[in-house]
């Protein structure tokens, strides 16, 4: 009876977003990472982050580098445009990608060795030019697809799944970001999904480079004893600083907070993030201060996260560079060439 | 008394020998220009130092009423501004020829040559006199040459003031010192010397319709008028003064008078690993978008153009070639980078390449580049050099056709995509081999997964030997497509003709001036430039023609030659080589002497 056109069978929990998509709208294809892999928790986040952002996903671009975190760009938002690259050099593709089109969203997910080894430089810049972007690196200390060695942020003493310590000290992605004027600084745990789906919403509507660095256990090659980017290590030793709400813009804010414990930041789309203090005296504003703090917590074992630093007023990169307000893909073709009027009058001068 | 030079009217060469950030660059370019307005074909070749401030510096100028204005290095008069380098400045001038220095200090014995005429002229004494501030007497030492050249050669005084009066019109007291600077020159030149000197200069009208332009400059016109939004780059000689320009020009003709706003987006970048990755996300994103570099930025950029390659993604990259390996002498000009071009990156790849010889078709080849990449979804490189691109030269007027609109290739529009069931990324394929493509955001339908890892013709991930091969054969296809569309190569025949003359870029004044010179010898010749790659029926139909063909490129290891031999049918025994790569402009005499020696000795190899 195929003439009978049947309703689109849908679970009664899933609700539509405001776009009338639901939350399987914005998944991927299935995961080919190890069951237990930390970055399908943070796929999960993503997923429920575009989702309850009401975004459209084909105005999505969704952009990796080489690696197992950069696979997982397939598993979310199969509407999406995707560009799985090479090693490292995502964030340039990404900066060309953000320079040609100021309109789509720009979603970058990266991996310990893909943007603190091969592909520092280009992070670091990424992070100088603010360009407009959430960026994830998906953290686990060690690169799976070639099966175990330590990354740069593998901890001094940590162990490889071999018995042998590490001897290099890391590099931190949060300090490092901190450091080079990063406007948007977040570190999570793939473990630890109502913290992080705030944070990427937030980083989705920030003005400007977003890193968010996400602690996420791989279980083949890093998640035993010893390690200090395994499960267990990560629930023992992370320390709650700051809990991030993203409130929609235009919508009340109803949920009150002792006088001093929060500090509301507005966006620049007219949304909010409300920083709740859950560490004393720690100020997600004041980079000096935090960079003070993150640094004695670090240095006694301890893993801060939460929404670690916000600063809204950051110069994006298409402010610095002062290009026209809709996307320089859809600028006529007659708006960019000067013609040969122009042409002849310059000419006078080549004489 | 040595023998004098018969009168040479429009028709000689001169060096000036300088320091270099002593703004001799000013007064250099000041002659060539003045002689150009005087409607004479001239050429000037900077040949300058990798430094800022206190190296020798050399500029010459040619002037030769036939057109012929490759470099020589026949001078018939040196201008010795630069002590340390007198020696050899000296010996160069031909006998019979002119040094003109600055006398305030006396020219040791030894340097003296009896064949030559020294002209002294104490210009760091007069300079002293006449101007207070000490960096104003160094500039103006320089400027002082000018009008001594003007007497000497006859260069019109008053062409000389009008230039002076557009360059300094808002600032009067430069002006005057610039305007003091020559007289004075002039006037010791007239009072001592009998003026004008055999080598002299007569007015013509030959430039009319030509400008003066680097090749940097019109390839950046070329990307401004190609509509290029997003320009991304890495500081790197002799390539920067295509972002300088491209810069300027879109300051000019592309913001908006009220608002300050931009249409375009320039990036500069940490290095060429980024360049290129910048320039592959905005083409990916559907802007027209060029990076511009040298041999060493081409090195670094290998990776990313594979995948562009692969992911069939357009990119324009502009190569100004100098002087490898590694860092090489990177002032000096060179056609090494042809089979890195050809060939960038690991596994199987091939590019389209476009040769332009000189800025008036930088211009026209830079528009061609954007559409080509487009039209192909592939990297494009546009390979001048040094010398193209840093030195000023006279070409036609540059000419534009108001009703061109860019070649965007096969991509899809809302419309496209809404009318389709499915949209594949890789399938089907046209006739050239090329699949639409979709650009982010402009239809759900269109999204699609771009990768550089192993995709079958769906765009679905794949590591199955059959789907992977039907990728890379149609590719193939598509690069065997693009020699239909590549510029056709210049070719020139002569009745008679029992060889043929195989040039590329930059070489093609001096090739065509040594045929000239060889048929005139009785050796003649067809010739042919090559401008594009994959090489056109027309470069095969006149390899075949030939039974003896000469070679001639910039480069030791007879790039041009390897690329003929592995992608014509073209025997190689057939292909002869004439190479020059010390780094300075071909010379026609170097081709004449390649040439005339293989002929002789039966044209080996």
């Amino acid at each position: 009876m195929s003439y009978i056109k049947k309703p689109v069978a849908r679970h009664p929990s899933l609700q539509p977003n405001k776009l009338g998509l639901t939350v399987r709208d914005y998944e991927g294809s299935m995961s080919t990472l190890c069951a237990g892999c930390g970055h399908d928790s943070i796929t999960a986040a993503i997923v429920r982050a575009f989702y309850e952002m009401d975004i459209s996903p084909h105005m999505v671009a969704k952009m990796s580098g080489i690696g197992c975190s950069s696979k997982t760009p397939t598993y979310f938002l199969s509407g999406a445009h995707g560009f799985n690259s090479a090693h490292g050099r995502m964030p340039a593709i990404a900066t060309g990608a953000a320079a040609a089109n100021k309109q789509m969203s720009l979603i970058g997910v990266s991996g310990d060795g893909d943007s603190l080894s091969i592909g520092l430089g280009q992070m670091c810049h990424a992070i100088r030019r603010n360009v407009n972007m959430l960026y994830v690196i998906e953290n686990n200390g060690v690169y799976g697809l070639t099966k175990g060695q330590f990354s740069a942020s593998a901890d001094v003493g940590s162990k490889s799944k071999r018995g042998e310590p590490n001897t290099q000290s890391p590099i931190d992605p949060v300090m490092l970001a901190l450091n080079l004027g990063a406007t948007f600084v977040a570190r999570s745990f793939s473990g630890d999904k109502a913290q992080l789906v705030p944070i990427l919403k937030a980083g989705l509507r920030h003005h400007g480079f977003a890193l968010v660095d996400v602690i996420s256990p791989c279980v083949t090659f890093n998640d035993h004893e010893g390690s200090t980017k395994s499960y267990m290590y990560t629930r023992k030793h992370q320390l709650p600083m700051i809990e991030a709400s993203y409130v929609p813009p235009a919508t009340e804010i109803t949920v009150d907070f002792p006088a001093g414990s929060a500090t509301d930041v507005k966006l620049h789309d007219g949304s909010t993030v409300r920083l709740r203090k859950l560490a004393k005296d720690y100020d997600a504003t004041d980079r000096t201060k935090a960079l003070a703090q993150l640094y004695a917590h670090q240095n006694s074992g301890e893993i801060p996260v939460g929404l670690l630093y916000l600063n809204e007023g950051g110069t994006e990169m298409h402010e610095g560079a002062k290009t026209v307000d809709v996307p320089l893909t859809s600028v006529p073709y007659e708006a960019l060439c000067p013609g040969s009027t122009a042409l002849d009058k310059l000419q006078q001068g080549y004489r | 008394m040595h023998e004098a030079l018969a009168v040479q009217t429009n028709d000689f060469a001169f060096k000036l020998a300088n320091v270099n950030g002593t703004g001799s660059a000013s007064a250099n370019s000041m002659l060539m220009q003045a002689i150009f307005r005087m409607g004479i074909p001239v050429s000037g070749k900077n040949l300058f130092p990798s430094n800022i401030q206190g190296l020798p510096t050399w500029y010459e100028i040619r002037v030769n009423k036939d057109g012929h204005t490759a470099r020589t290095s026949t001078y018939e008069l040196t201008v010795a501004m630069n002590a340390e380098t007198f020696e050899r400045d000296i010996l160069e001038v031909r006998a019979g020829g002119y040094v003109l220095y600055d006398s305030t200090w006396p020219l040791e014995k030894r340097l003296m040559r009896d064949d030559v005429t020294f002209l002294g002229v104490p210009y760091a004494r007069l300079c002293n006199e006449v101007f207070a501030d000490s960096r104003e007497r160094t500039l103006m030492k320089n400027i002082a040459y000018v009008g001594t050249l003007a007497a000497l050669l006859s260069i019109d005084m008053e062409v000389l003031s009008s230039m002076l009066k557009e360059k300094f019109g808002k600032k009067p007291a430069l002006m005057e010192s610039n305007r003091k600077a020559i007289q004075l020159g002039f006037d010791y030149a007239k009072e001592h010397f009998k003026c004008p000197l055999p080598t002299r200069l007569e007015k013509m009208n030959a430039t009319d319709q030509s400008i003066l332009i680097d090749g940097n400059t019109a390839t950046a016109l070329g990307c401004v008028y190609a509509g290029a939004t997003v320009a991304a780059w890495y500081p790197i000689t002799p390539s920067t003064s295509v972002l300088d320009a491209f810069t300027s020009l879109c300051a000019k003709f592309r913001t908006d008078k009220d608002s300050g706003k931009r249409n375009y987006c320039i990036l500069q970048a940490e290095d060429e690993l980024a360049a290129i990755g910048m320039v592959i996300g905005a083409s990916w994103m559907g802007a027209r978008s060029f990076t511009s570099t040298a041999g060493p930025g081409i090195s670094l950029m290998n990776e990313l153009i594979g995948l562009a390659y692969y992911a069939e993604i357009p990119a324009v990259i502009v190569d100004v070639q100098r002087v490898g390996p590694s860092t090489g002498m990177p002032t000096r000009t060179q056609q090494g980078d042809i089979l890195l071009c050809a060939y960038a990156s690991h596994g199987d790849t091939k590019h389209i390449l476009l040769f332009p010889a000189n800025p008036e078709e930088c211009f026209y080849f830079a528009v061609k580049s954007f559409d080509l990449a487009e039209k192909f979804q592939t990297p494009v490189f546009m390979l001048t050099d040094l010398d193209i691109g840093m030195n000023d030269w006279v070409i036609p007027r540059l000419k534009w056709d108001d009703a061109y609109r860019p070649d965007r290739g096969r991509v899809l529009s809302h419309a496209d995509l809404e009318a389709m069931p499915k949209f594949y990324r890789y399938s089907p394929e046209d006739a050239d081999g090329v699949a639409a493509r979709t650009l982010p955001g402009v239809h759900s339908k269109g999204a699609f997964f771009t990768r550089g890892s192993g995709h079958n013709r769906l765009g679905g991930y794949t590591e199955i030997p059959d789907e992977y091969q039907d990728v890379m054969d149609r590719l193939t296809r598509k690069h065997h497509s693009a020699r239909a569309y590549v510029p056709e190569a210049v070719v020139e025949t002569q009745k008679a003709a029992t060889f043929g003359v195989v040039t590329v870029g930059g070489c093609d004044l001096a090739v065509r001036e040594a045929i000239k010179t060889l048929t005139a010898q009785g050796l003649v010749g067809d010739f042919m430039r090559i401008r594009g790659f994959p090489f056109g029926d027309d470069v095969e139909k006149f390899l075949a023609e030939h039974d003896r063909v000469f070679v001639v490129e910039q480069n030791r290891d007879a790039q041009l030659r390897t690329l003929l031999v592995n992608e014509t049918a073209s025997p190689k025994e057939k292909l002869h080589s004439v190479l020059a790569y010390g780094g300075f402009p071909l010379q026609a005499h170097q081709v004449v002497a390649g040439v005339t020696s293989q002929m002789k000795s039966g044209g080996r190899a």
